[in-house]
């Protein structure tokens, strides 16, 4: 066996806690608890060792990784271990003070999260009020001289302002503006019917995209909809191929949402080295290169540009993750999500549900029923 | 550019990557692999030289090397990428 390529990027998942409920939430629908989570000690020493594995960039992420008190300190291994360090953050709790903190420590750039450009909208999406954080915490990155993005995940409810979140992206400072339609896993794929979009709202986004490109003004980044397109995305850039995740308690993934995978067996830094768990574990190797793969997917020319698609995708929608992403055209699968598409609430105008906010226990079949925001969450 | 001292963007870091053998330029979403030389002009990009000063080093470094052609024209376009200010 080739030994495997080094890492690039680490997601460090710091926190499930969060002060939002967005109803996408990339974290599983069972939240890690905080008494659960890594420690200071153990959050050093995963930097220390991605650092020396190869890993030459960390995302800071969550939940709401401001929640952690400890952020500065684990900011500061991760500069010690050459690590260029991002903070992914909702914005609530990010004051001037506490930036100069975790800059003093070696923060390079912040990524904020947005949900809409219109306050009340934001906030309704998020499940709480935060848009004016937002906007403070724009402010403070700015003051600082930090580079600042802006990610906003698109669904049906947002995409028709793709272009009012471009200006509030100039209006905010923003080098950058990530728009990154829906995956849907774990909450997004509970809340599909909800937020699944158009297709006539898709075309006038990109179409908005396309004219603003032209026009200059903030980079801009546009997450394809693979439900739409018929090509899967190349998910990762391949399974253990370029970057890693750390889940709250030490879990490590090759993906954010690869928890959800039967059979998986995530290996922790609680029981293993990184670099052991990077080369060796069985959930490394699972789907990694070419040799898993079955038709059509193991004939095809576009295997090692798109590896099949995403494995997660393929496991939420087939029952099985080792099948073609059924987003590609030529998945035997690829009906199921045609159908939503095209005849589906997203298609045809059907009834658009509630959302299902994220909170610990909300989620439709687990402990508890509740379906609006709960101020449990960021205690929990 | 005549008084242009050229500098790293503070959102760009430049470092030796010595698990892979790499000179590396890092930034919020992107990893660029530098050629040697590269990383070795964005070396001297500290906010103090101007590029007649750059120039100068680096021909004293590969005397007879086409430097005060080619020095600029990659400073330019590192600028027009937005990593240098």
């Amino acid at each position: 066996m080739t030994p495997a390529p080094r890492p690039w990027a680490l997601l460090a998942e710091l926190t499930h806690g969060c002060p939002l409920h967005c109803p996408y939430c990339s974290n599983p629908l069972e939240l890690t608890r905080r008494s659960a989570e890594l420690t200071t000690d153990e959050w050093r020493d995963a930097m220390r060792q991605a650092g020396a594995l190869g890993v030459v960039q960390t995302h800071l992420s969550g939940g709401e990784p401001l929640l952690r008190a400890d952020l500065a300190e684990i900011v500061g291994a991760a500069a010690a271990a050459g690590l260029y360090t991002q903070l992914v953050t909702s914005g609530v709790g990010l004051t001037a003070a506490r930036l100069a903190a975790l800059t003093d420590a070696g923060l390079r750039s912040v990524q904020l999260s947005v949900q809409h450009a219109d306050a009340a909208a934001s906030d309704r999406i998020g499940g709480r009020r935060s848009f004016a954080d937002k906007e403070r915490a724009a402010a403070v990155v700015r003051d600082a001289g930090l580079p600042l993005g802006l990610n906003v995940v698109l669904h049906r409810a947002n995409l028709d302002a793709v272009d009012a979140l471009i200006d509030l992206a100039e209006d905010w400072g923003a080098e950058r503006i990530e728009l990154a339609n829906t995956q849907f896993y774990g909450w997004a794929l509970e809340n599909r019917a909800a937020l699944l979009p158009t297709r006539a709202q898709l075309d006038r986004a990109r179409e908005t995209v396309e004219r603003r490109r032209r026009a200059g003004g903030p980079d801009l980044v546009w997450v394809v909809p693979d439900y739409f397109g018929g090509e899967p995305k190349p998910c990762m850039g391949g399974w253990g191929a370029r970057s890693l995740t750390v889940a709250p308690d030490g879990t490590v993934l090759p993906c954010p949402v690869a928890a959800a995978l039967p059979g998986l067996d995530p290996p922790s830094l609680r029981d293993h080295s990184l670099e052991w768990i990077w080369d060796r574990s069985a959930a490394f190797n699972a789907y990694r290169g070419t040799d898993w793969m079955r038709d059509p997917c193991r004939t095809c020319a576009r295997r090692t540009a798109d590896f099949g698609g995403c494995r997660c995708q393929a496991y939420a929608l087939t029952g099985d993750a080792a099948r073609t992403d059924p987003a590609c055209a030529l998945s035997p699968d690829h009906r199921l999500v045609r159908d939503l598409v095209d005849d589906g609430p997203g298609g045809a105008a059907g009834p658009v549900p509630d959302f299902v906010y994220r909170a610990p226990g909300a989620a439709p079949g687990r402990s508890g029923s509740a379906s609006s925001p709960s101020d449990a969450d960021h205690r929990a | 550019m005549n008084d242009w001292r050229p500098a790293l963007v503070p959102a760009a870091m430049l470092r030796h990557d010595a698990v892979r053998d790499a000179e590396l330029l890092l930034l919020p979403e992107r990893v660029v692999v530098l050629s040697d030389t590269a990383a070795q002009i964005l070396r001297l990009c500290d906010g103090d030289r101007d590029v007649s000063a750059i120039v100068g080093e680096l021909e004293a470094r590969y005397p007879g090397a086409p430097v005060a052609a080619e020095a600029p024209r990659f400073l330019d376009r590192v600028r027009g990428e937005g990593w240098l200010r």
